[in-house]
């Protein structure tokens, strides 16, 4: 159940494969909803979920599925699991799906999932199939989790909303925030940085 | 069989869309009221921190309860106006709070506006106007408490639909709501509501504006008119109220208050 292969599977999209800085896929919503941690982790969490579960389904649907809409199906059953989200989201966290709003509806969007859905999920088993989604969802959600943490650091001197320049006293030397950390432009500067330190110490990854 | 079939793919797609339009149907019904209860203590928790009440809620064990107790406990009366300033007598204020959209949706003359008003542990009154308008990316609205004059802002709370977290999204915050209180929204007699400038300190001492947030123009904008258009349609029951309280202040009362004033400014 858990053999090199699969491991694999799931360590990979961590660094070797990762969809944003390597695939550079789900850009989009890596860039909008960075500025804080909390919805960076919570949205992570939901694509996680989403990419796992739509790949199980897909996976185990393969041989049934027209493959003249097979496009069509791929997307009901993402769309059908992220409403699910979004309502579960809304009943047990409301605070957190108010911050989220319609980031979450737009993880249909999230290329990650329909790519999982096209290179994997419709040629293996299941069980590798859901383990594939995992990864690619932790693979994102890493990305997402250190650019919040950066960015809220950086842009409003707080980390989860606790105030950690505050306390430890540095806007006494004249620090201040800098608020450009909180713009999507810096977002996009901050992934440019993370994929130059991940390329400059895995030569595998620099195109010739 | 023949997958490529077009009696496969129509039975496929309508079998698949019936199965998916069962479960989404199911997960929405059986969500529903759990939501609707989220949603109805999110109003009574913003029109409590609107008077600075309810502040610990994210901490209380059971936060639907604490609220509900907390807003049975100051919230003492609820009506309706209109925007000819008549009160609407056997109209639901909270039902109305909750589809307020609806009657922002409406011509002005036919809107039934709630109002909601608290009386604090020293027996002060407040009088809590919700807002409805437009943000960047879509709908934000507030609560605003005015003092028992109708003219000096107690507090004010604001929410949103999906403004960008940490620019837009920064209207709920305490730096910015914070900025409202003992704003005045009269000028002279007339409702010039509480203009958002642009620029750190752009608002020093004007009663009438606070500063705007840095990145969040458009929100900041938004925020301006909703205050302006939404008290626009308090007006005439706000200038009613206010009269009759001013007339009901003995003027004896006034003139001390008024001279302290002076002489703290000078």
């Amino acid at each position: 159940m858990f053999s090199a292969k699969i491991l694999k599977l799931l360590t990979s999209p961590l660094s070797q494969s990762n969809p944003i800085t390597v695939q550079i896929l789900g850009i989009c919503s890596a860039l909008a909803v960075t500025a804080k941690l909390k919805p960076a982790f919570v949205m992570a969490l939901s694509v996680t979920v989403v990419t796992a579960f739509s790949s199980l389904i897909i996976s185990m649907l393969r041989n049934t599925i027209p493959s003249r809409i097979r496009i069509i199906v791929q997307l009901v059953v993402v769309a059908a699991l992220v409403i699910l989200v979004d309502q579960i989201l809304k009943a047990y966290v409301y605070d957190v799906s108010k911050q989220l709003s319609v980031f979450v509806g737009l993880i249909i969007t999230n290329c990650i999932i329909m790519g999982r859905i096209e290179a994997f999920a419709l040629g293996n088993k299941p069980w590798p199939s859901f383990v594939d989604g995992i990864g690619n969802g932790l693979g994102y959600g890493i990305i997402l989790v250190v650019l919040g943490f950066v960015r809220e650091l950086l842009g409003a001197g707080t980390v989860w909303g606790y105030p950690v320049f505050e306390k430890i006293g540095i806007y006494h030397t004249g620090y201040t925030n800098n608020s450009l950390m909180l713009l999507p432009p810096m977002a996009l500067i901050c992934v440019g940085i993370i994929i130059w330190i991940q390329r400059s110490r895995n030569k595998n990854l620099i195109e010739k | 069989m023949n997958k490529n079939s077009n009696a496969y793919i129509i039975t496929y797609s309508t079998v698949m869309v019936v199965v998916v339009a069962a479960v989404l149907a199911f997960a929405s019904l059986s969500l529903q009221k759990k939501q609707n209860e989220n949603v109805r203590i999110e109003k009574m928790n913003d029109i409590l921190q609107s008077i600075g009440q309810g502040m610990d809620a994210d901490k209380a064990p059971d936060k639907a309860k604490y609220v509900t107790g907390e807003y049975d406990k100051y919230i003492i009366e609820s009506f309706a106006v209109n925007t000819a300033g008549e009160r609407v007598a056997g109209a639901d204020a909270f039902a109305l709070l909750i589809n307020l959209k609806a009657e922002y949706e409406k011509p002005e003359a036919d809107r039934v506006l709630p109002v909601f008003v608290s009386k604090d542990d020293n027996g002060d009154v407040h009088y809590i106007l919700p807002v409805w308008g437009s943000g960047l990316w879509g709908p934000i609205w507030g609560y605003i408490a005015l003092k028992s004059d109708w003219d000096t802002v107690y507090g004010v709370v604001f929410g949103h639909k999906g403004e960008t977290p940490g620019l837009g999204a920064e209207i709920t915050t305490l730096g910015f709501t914070g900025q409202f209180k003992d704003k005045q929204i009269f000028q002279d007699a007339e409702i010039v509501a509480i203009s958002v400038l642009k620029g750190t300190g752009a608002s020093a001492g004007n009663i009438h504006a606070v500063d705007a947030i840095s990145g969040g123009t458009i929100t900041s904008r938004g925020v301006e008119a909703m205050l302006k258009n939404c008290l626009a349609d308090y007006s005439a029951y706000i200038k009613k109220e206010r009269s009759a309280e001013a007339s009901a202040v003995p003027a004896a009362e006034l003139v001390p208050a008024d001279s302290i004033t002076v002489m703290i400014n000078e």
